[in-house]
């Protein structure tokens, strides 16, 4: 009796989880399978099944252009945040002694994003342009005599925006492993006679990859759907799947938007799958 | 229409247990069916009573649904408009797949042309319409004046009227039955920065010259960024269109490889999608040529930074939109819609537009309620005498300033080709997105 009592009690304690989950997960995903089989019209979506939309999309020479240039930025952006958010967190938890100085410094990298996320992005528009502020001051010292050009509306000025809006999301998953790590590990590695980038590489990096991990489907897989970014940074000349997946939504291309975000999502699925192959993040968090 | 006398017609309704007619449906049913139980006990003279509690819904793209006439209408007419705005698109998809949502559509013509056949709309009876001699023959036959050219693209006098009161079929020529009155409409150039460019710009093929390598922009919005294309590709003579609004797939892949070159050559800095996009991106000096409308030429003149909207020798790309009655308007409802689109055309809202820098369908209607400085300034292509307001107040161009492009006549007198919708659509939407990602 008593078992039975608990299992009911667990049944009920996951359900209000189990539907929500269901209406706002499971739901959508379903309706948006479903359609991306359907036909559609200028001004209509009609229910069918087709494979149309598949065929085009995956035997298109501009998707695989658009999945290219979405990987390369979604790579680039990779590399520099987790540089830069490693390095980050490496200095907070190792080199900052007091837990006050800790949290307040933690604090200071938490303060941008206390502005919109297209606020950041967009002020970079008016730093970075031809007669922008970079510009100005690298034209009156007299390091460049031509305004720099590919500072804006490039891919250079995309992936700046990107590391600079996701880098964050490295250095709270990463600092997090970091403050996990036993302090008398790296001191037996110390007496053991490691040198500091044997102990970084030994021990430090190892015991920080469920943060990295995180981190890095964190970034993936925002710089894998992101439209908005490339759309203003690369000033539209660029594509993205998200961009080209808001593009569909814009012309009422329902079905096609929701065989590419199909696509979109297996792919992402398939390199989030991937990194819990190499890094096993319950076994180690 | 207010809760209340939607109730209260309701009441009605099943007082005098008057039939619903089947199509209609929901709330558009109440007040349908209730107009139509006026119709059948007939008492005109309670409509004139009546028709303060009518609320028209219209709905439409942002250019045209302006608070403003909502208010004149309460005070001219007595009855509510009630707008929303959406985009293009929206509209588009609104006025077929919910044909009770709305009483009047105002929508742009090539829209027409895909909205209309599809019955959900009904034709206005022109003998109905006091002012309709006033209409521009633009609209009527497509000329401006009895020698100029029809103008490529969804042109509006094509699908301004159809055979008959029941009829989806566009007529060949003007009928007693119109499809929509127009309500704004206006023709597109380049525009340009005057103080960077140091030679006269005169041609569509401008845009494309390696001179403002790094430095030109063009719209990122497939259906309207195609035809500019094709004016440049026209203009530079690369390729010949049969028809620059309807192209067959060969015309379209001719047109979109000469942008592509131009594209990998680094030809542009940007592409823009958004008015305000289009507004910085002239303003900060990072293009001096892109395709350009007239508010976002303006704008930046606003800012005390020189722009023109270029006159070129080809000519201009024009759109316009115009409203037109739901299928399910009747009785009452639908004499307040045609008390309110005689309105319209009427002088008020043309005045309105005009000073807008749009032009008003009725020309001769609008000049009675402007001055005779604003009507030289904006439609006759003299200096200002003084300062030129919009409808708001705001100073737009000072003493001496004359209009880009002159008179309504050379301007709208010169459109080579109207926005439209392509038979190869889906191909177009294609090879654009081609463009984008090369």
């Amino acid at each position: 009796m008593a078992f039975d009592t608990s299992k009911r009690s667990s049944y009920f304690l996951i359900t209000p989880m189990a539907a929500i989950f269901a209406i706002f997960l499971v739901i959508p995903l379903l309706t948006i399978v479903i359609v991306s089989f359907w036909d559609y019209d200028e001004y209509r979506i009609l229910p069918d099944f087709i494979l149309d939309n598949y065929s085009y999309l995956l035997g298109s020479s501009v998707t695989w252009k658009i999945y290219l240039n979405t990987l390369k930025y979604a790579a680039l952006t990779w590399v520099f945040t987790l540089s830069i958010g490693f390095t980050v967190a490496y200095f907070l938890a190792f080199h900052v002694r007091s837990l006050t100085w800790q949290i307040v410094l933690f604090m200071l990298c938490t303060i941008p994003f206390w502005t919109s996320n297209i606020i950041r992005m967009i002020s970079w528009i008016p730093f970075l342009g031809r007669n922008g502020l970079l510009n100005s001051a690298l034209l009156n010292l007299g390091i460049v005599d031509q305004p720099l050009e590919f500072l804006l509306f490039s891919d250079f000025a995309v992936v700046l925006a990107d590391v600079h809006l996701y880098t964050l999301f490295m250095v709270v998953p990463i600092f997090n492993s970091m403050m996990r790590i036993d302090r008398s590990l790296i001191e037996a590695a110390r007496d053991a006679g490691a040198s500091g980038f044997e102990t970084l590489r030994s021990v430090i990096v190892p015991l920080s990859k469920p943060g990295i991990a995180i981190g890095s489907i964190f970034v993936i897989t925002v710089v894998m759907g992101d439209f908005i970014t490339v759309r203003l940074m690369s000033g539209g000349q660029s594509a993205s799947v998200g961009l080209q997946i808001s593009n569909e939504i814009g012309l009422l291309q329902y079905p096609a938007a929701a065989a590419s975000a199909v696509v979109l999502l297996i792919t992402v699925l398939l390199i989030v799958v991937g990194l819990l192959r190499l890094v096993d993040i319950r076994k180690e968090l | 229409m207010t809760i209340e006398t939607k109730k209260s017609r309701k009441n009605l309704l099943s007082d005098t247990g008057v039939s619903r007619r089947g199509f209609v449906k929901g709330a558009a049913a109440v007040t349908g069916a209730a107009i139509g139980s006026g119709a059948i006990t007939g008492f005109p003279t309670i409509w004139a009573q009546n028709i303060k509690n009518v609320t028209l819904r219209q709905f439409g793209t942002g250019v045209s649904n302006i608070n403003a006439v909502a208010d004149k209408v309460k005070e001219d007419l007595g009855f509510t408009l009630q707008m929303t705005a959406l985009d293009s698109d929206a509209v588009a998809q609104r006025a077929v797949t919910q044909p009770n949502s709305f009483d009047i559509a105002d929508i742009e013509y090539w829209i027409c042309k895909k909205v209309f056949p599809a019955g959900t709309m009904q034709p206005m009876d022109t003998t109905k319409l006091k002012n309709y001699e006033y209409i521009s023959k633009l609209f009527i036959d497509g000329k401006l004046t009895p020698d100029s050219e029809i103008a490529q693209g969804t042109a509006p006098h094509t699908v301004g009227f159809v055979e008959g009161a029941d009829s989806v079929k566009f007529a060949s020529a003007p009928t007693q039955w119109m499809t929509l009155i127009p309500t704004i409409y206006n023709a597109d150039t380049l525009g340009i920065r005057p103080d960077l460019i140091s030679r006269p710009i005169t041609s569509w093929a401008d845009l494309l010259d390696p001179e403002f390598k790094g430095k030109a922009s063009i719209l990122n919005i497939p259906s309207i960024g195609i035809m500019d294309a094709a004016m440049v590709c026209e203009a530079m003579g690369e390729v010949t269109y049969g028809d620059k609004g309807n192209m067959t797939q060969e015309e379209i892949d001719k047109t979109i490889a000469v942008m592509i070159d131009a594209k990998k050559a680094g030809q542009f800095r940007a592409f823009w999608k958004s008015f305000d996009e289009s507004v910085n991106l002239m303003a900060s000096g990072e293009v001096v040529i892109q395709s350009m409308w007239s508010p976002a030429v303006a704008a930046v003149r606003s800012k005390g930074i020189a722009c023109t909207y270029q006159p070129l020798k080809e000519g201009y790309r024009a759109w316009g939109g115009g409203i037109g009655l739901a299928k399910h308007l009747s009785g009452l409802e639908l004499e307040a819609a045609y008390e309110y689109i005689d309105w319209y055309l009427s002088g008020w809202v043309g005045a309105y537009l005009n000073r807008q820098g749009y032009y008003s369908a009725a020309p001769a209607t609008a000049k009675k309620f402007m001055s005779e400085d604003e009507w030289g300034f904006w439609m006759e292509g003299k200096a200002a005498q003084g300062d030129i307001l919009s409808p708001e107040g705001k100073v737009m161009e000072k003493a001496g300033a004359v209009r880009d492009g002159g008179s309504y006549e050379e301007r709208m007198g010169s459109v080579a080709c109207w926005n439209s919708v392509m038979d190869e659509n889906k191909h177009m939407v294609r090879k654009w997105n081609e463009f984008i990602a090369a």
